[in-house]
């Protein structure tokens, strides 16, 4: 189920800037990796080159090869509508579908694409819910609006929603970012178990959760891979010297 | 506060200008109060002769005193909502299209294409009515329509090219623009997050459309409708210039009519008394229905979402202003 | 599993139907113009704009006398609503939490949305059928009553727009509020200001029932304010819904003259309130 993620000689362009600048980087299947770098470092753009969300952005253009599994995503073989729902992701701010009640948020995916029927989709749902360590807390109040949960649960929610329709990979763009310290544990808590099943790749500004939850760090300044490691290895002894600064300024 | 309030009391320039300030403001209100007022009370002498029969008997014989606005009643309410049933389709699909489908560069032109037209004055859309729809809704459209659904009753008798489906399609352009124009604004509302959370799922642009953008809209497309439908109950002259003036109950759509509004402009001149306190009455009734109309539309437009994504209020209200009509 | 190719071929056929319903909107919308455009310019010519109109029959004849009155009676009514308005709007930046401001506001956005048509038959009641005749004067005042929620809710919004920051400082410097507002308000708002009254001049050019109802309209040039007067889209609507060809041709004419007018202006505007946004 979970395909591991490759990336080759890939660079990015928004119009004539260009924002990822030739950057290869294994994401290993069932394994976490942190995207880590100062704001504007083009790690978001990376992220989400992976699901080709910036198709929907007109003036954009790359180079390069990124797989999913086996897969070019890039060939005219792959349907990015497909493509993404093999790729989940999590965004900044929480995206409940404001019109739609928690249920229906998680089915929504299922429905979309005809994954399950009846009475199979209130059980999807719940078995999402429970993934997700949602379901404990909405069960009683399933049809209630989903934007009406606190920020933490949302993302939950949103992750429960992403795991409707079998993702094999999860991007995360900053999936903590406006949260409080106890909704950023749960999601923390949240990733350590997902990674049984699935790749991740975190984008994350807080060098604390990169070391906590990864395993694998990459380093990006300036749309460039400055140094890509084992997470350990990374925090304790930075193999160049740019790192070194980063981490000691972020941490220190 | 307090104190800046107090000093700037002091003067008496100051107090001058604060109290003219205050009069202009003060003057705003008496003005819609006194619209109201004085024409409720012009039309009082009319509904205290007929009551609630000037709603509900067909009779509107000047000659006579007789005033029953029923025809009138029908006319407006068939006029305007016809007008909605043909505005609807388009206006909403030329939203999604202008603010979904049609790259930044593109949108910015065509939108203010369209929101310009709102500012055509309603005489030049009846002028268009009148000479370019109308004979063409006599010969080619009409002709068609009697000899082929002739047995239907709402196409029943000849097409005279003037009538009650000639004003339904003058007021439907008419609106257009303006449902829109409100329609796109609020649809480029919906958050980017949104649609971005429904495309990650593995969703198409369709579904994006309709299962995001339009559910997560539909309180301020229904608020563009609903202020859709006050214009066209409103709308005068167009009307006037299409639908025939005859103050009948419409057997067909192809059958002239009459609406409140063109039964005014064709019967002022020469009103005076009871006949005059009747057509206020009918004033009276239009300013209430459309008030009703317009907060009701107001309400939609505004109404706070779940999620707390609220849109500019202010220029959502600067929208609402009339462009064009009367 | 649904097929993916054929929830995107529905997808793509529900939006041709969308490109349809905007194709058809735009050309309708398109036609009206085009067809103003060349039947108005048949007839449009230097003295068409400058004389009077002539009988049936006679050749010749224009719209000069509803030039004059639509301006006459534009200008008129922006005499009337845009002090009353702009120092409304004052009251309602510089107070804007008092009860009179909420109740202005409400009455503004209800004027918005009175017809027109109730409008001119109030000042009928009121001026017309008092004063025992038509008059451009009577035009004026409807007209200003429709201009004026157009500026209020414009002008509160520009006013609005100048920073607090700057009006702090300003009185912080010991200027009174009456300076504040003269000095740095209005200065500061003076473009959307104008923005405001171009698109309600805009609007009030295009009316015809407040104007039909309170000025009717005259075959003659204008000799006093208290006479009925003619103009524009009146002139439009008794041509056009009159039996004469060359009426009809004129009616045309006029069309022509008065969207360019208003497009004009609103072009203008936009392009004015482009400039001021770019600014800040």
């Amino acid at each position: 189920m979970a395909q591991g993620v490759n990336i080759e000689n890939f660079s990015f362009w928004y119009g004539p800037t260009q924002v990822v600048k030739n950057i290869s980087l294994s994401a290993p299947e069932r394994q976490v990796t942190a995207l880590i770098g100062p704001s504007g470092c083009g790690k978001t753009t990376l992220l989400r080159s992976i699901n080709r969300m910036h198709d929907l952005t007109t003036g954009t253009r790359s180079e390069g090869r990124i797989t999913v599994g086996e897969e070019d995503i890039f060939s005219a073989a792959v349907d990015p509508v497909d493509l993404r729902r093999r790729v989940g992701m999590i965004f900044q701010t929480p995206s409940p579908f404001p019109h739609l009640s928690v249920y229906e948020n998680v089915a929504a995916g299922l429905r979309l694409h005809g994954l399950a029927r009846g009475k199979e989709i209130a059980e999807r749902v719940e078995a999402c819910l429970c993934k997700a360590a949602l379901w404990e807390e909405v069960k009683e109040h399933l049809h209630r609006p989903g934007a009406l949960l606190s920020g933490g649960q949302q993302q939950r929610l949103c992750i429960a929603r992403a795991l409707a329709v079998e993702p094999e990979v999860f991007l995360m763009d900053e999936p903590c970012a406006s949260l409080d310290p106890v909704g950023t544990m749960r999601i923390e808590e949240l990733i350590g178990e997902l990674k049984h099943d699935y790749t991740v790749l975190i984008v994350t500004h807080n060098m604390h959760q990169a070391s906590r939850i990864s395993d694998q760090t990459a380093f990006l300044l300036n749309g460039e891979m400055v140094e890509v490691g084992i997470t350990k290895e990374i925090f304790l002894a930075p193999q160049d010297p740019r790192t070194e600064a980063y981490l000691t300024w972020k941490i220190g | 506060m307090q104190e800046i309030r107090r000093a700037s009391y002091s003067g008496t320039r100051e107090g001058l200008f604060h109290y003219i300030t205050f009069l202009a403001a003060l003057g705003l209100v008496a003005l819609v109060l006194g619209i109201f007022f004085l024409v409720t009370m012009q039309a009082a002498p009319a509904w205290r002769a007929f009551g609630f029969s000037f709603l509900t008997t067909s009779i509107w014989d000047p000659m006579h005193n007789e005033f029953g606005a029923v025809p009138a009643l029908v006319g407006t309410v068939l006029t305007a909502i016809l007008a909605l049933v043909v505005a609807t389709p388009l206006s909403v699909g030329t939203a999604i299209f202008l603010s979904e489908m049609l790259p930044q560069r593109l949108r910015r032109p065509l939108s203010f294409m369209v929101e310009l037209l709102a500012a055509v004055p309603s005489v030049v859309y009846g002028l268009w009515g009148l000479f370019v729809l109308a004979p063409w809704l006599r010969t080619g459209v009409g002709q068609f329509l009697t000899d082929h659904l002739g047995f239907l009753p709402i196409f029943a008798g000849p097409s005279l090219g003037i009538g009650v489906l000639t004003s339904s399609l003058v007021l439907a352009i008419m609106v257009l623009p303006t449902i829109t124009a409100i329609s796109g604004e609020v649809i480029r509302g919906v958050p980017t997050g949104l649609r971005e959370a429904m495309y990650a799922l593995g969703a198409t642009r369709w579904e994006v459309i309709t299962r995001v953008i339009l559910p997560t809209s539909k309180p301020g497309i229904v608020g563009a409708l609903l202020l859709g439908l006050g214009r066209a109950i409103g709308e005068a002259i167009a009307v006037t210039m299409v639908i025939g003036n005859a103050n009948l109950l419409p057997r067909s759509l192809f059958a002239p009519a009459q609406t409140m509004a063109s039964l005014i402009v064709n019967e002022f001149p020469e009103a005076f008394d009871l006949h005059l306190s009747a057509l206020l009455l009918l004033a009276a009734l239009l300013f209430l229905i459309t008030l009703a109309i317009n907060i009701i539309a107001a309400w939609f437009v505004h109404r706070p979402s779940p999620d707390a994504t609220a849109t500019d209020k202010e220029s959502v209200w600067a929208r609402l202003l009339p462009k064009g009509g009367g | 599993m649904k097929n993916i190719q054929k929830r995107k071929a529905l997808g793509a056929l529900f939006e041709v139907l969308c490109v349809l319903a905007a194709g058809v909107a735009i050309m309708v919308l398109a036609l009206i113009l085009y067809y103003v455009f060349r039947r108005g310019v048949a007839v449009v010519n230097f003295s068409f704009l400058t004389s009077l109109p002539t009988p049936v029959g006679v050749a010749g004849g224009g719209i000069g006398n509803a030039l004059i009155g639509s301006l006459l009676m534009v200008g008129l009514g922006a005499l009337i609503a845009v002090p009353v308005c702009i120092a409304g709007a004052i009251y309602l930046d510089q107070n804007p939490a008092s009860k009179l401001a909420a109740y202005a506001r409400f009455a503004t956005r209800v004027l918005s949305g009175i017809p027109s048509m109730v409008v001119g038959l109030f000042v009928f009641s009121q001026l017309v059928l008092r004063t025992g005749h038509y008059s451009a004067l009577a035009g004026g005042v409807a007209l200003s009553i429709v201009m004026a929620p157009v500026i209020t809710l414009s002008a509160e919004e520009m006013l609005r727009l100048v920073p607090s920051s700057q009006r702090e400082a300003s009185m912080a410097l010991g200027a009174t509020k009456q300076q504040t507002v003269f000095r740095l308000i209005l200065p500061g708002a003076a473009g959307g200001l104008i923005v405001g009254v171009m698109l309600a001049v805009a609007l009030a050019a295009g009316q015809t029932a407040p104007v039909l109802l309170t000025a009717l309209t005259s075959r003659f040039w204008l000799t006093s304010l208290a006479q009925p007067t003619a103009s524009l889209p009146v002139l439009i609507y008794h041509y056009a819904t009159s039996p004469f060809a060359d009426w009809q041709a004129h009616a045309w004419g006029a069309a022509l003259v008065l969207v360019a007018v208003i497009l004009v202006l609103n072009v203008t505007a936009q392009v004015l309130l482009g400039l001021i946004n770019r600014r800040r």
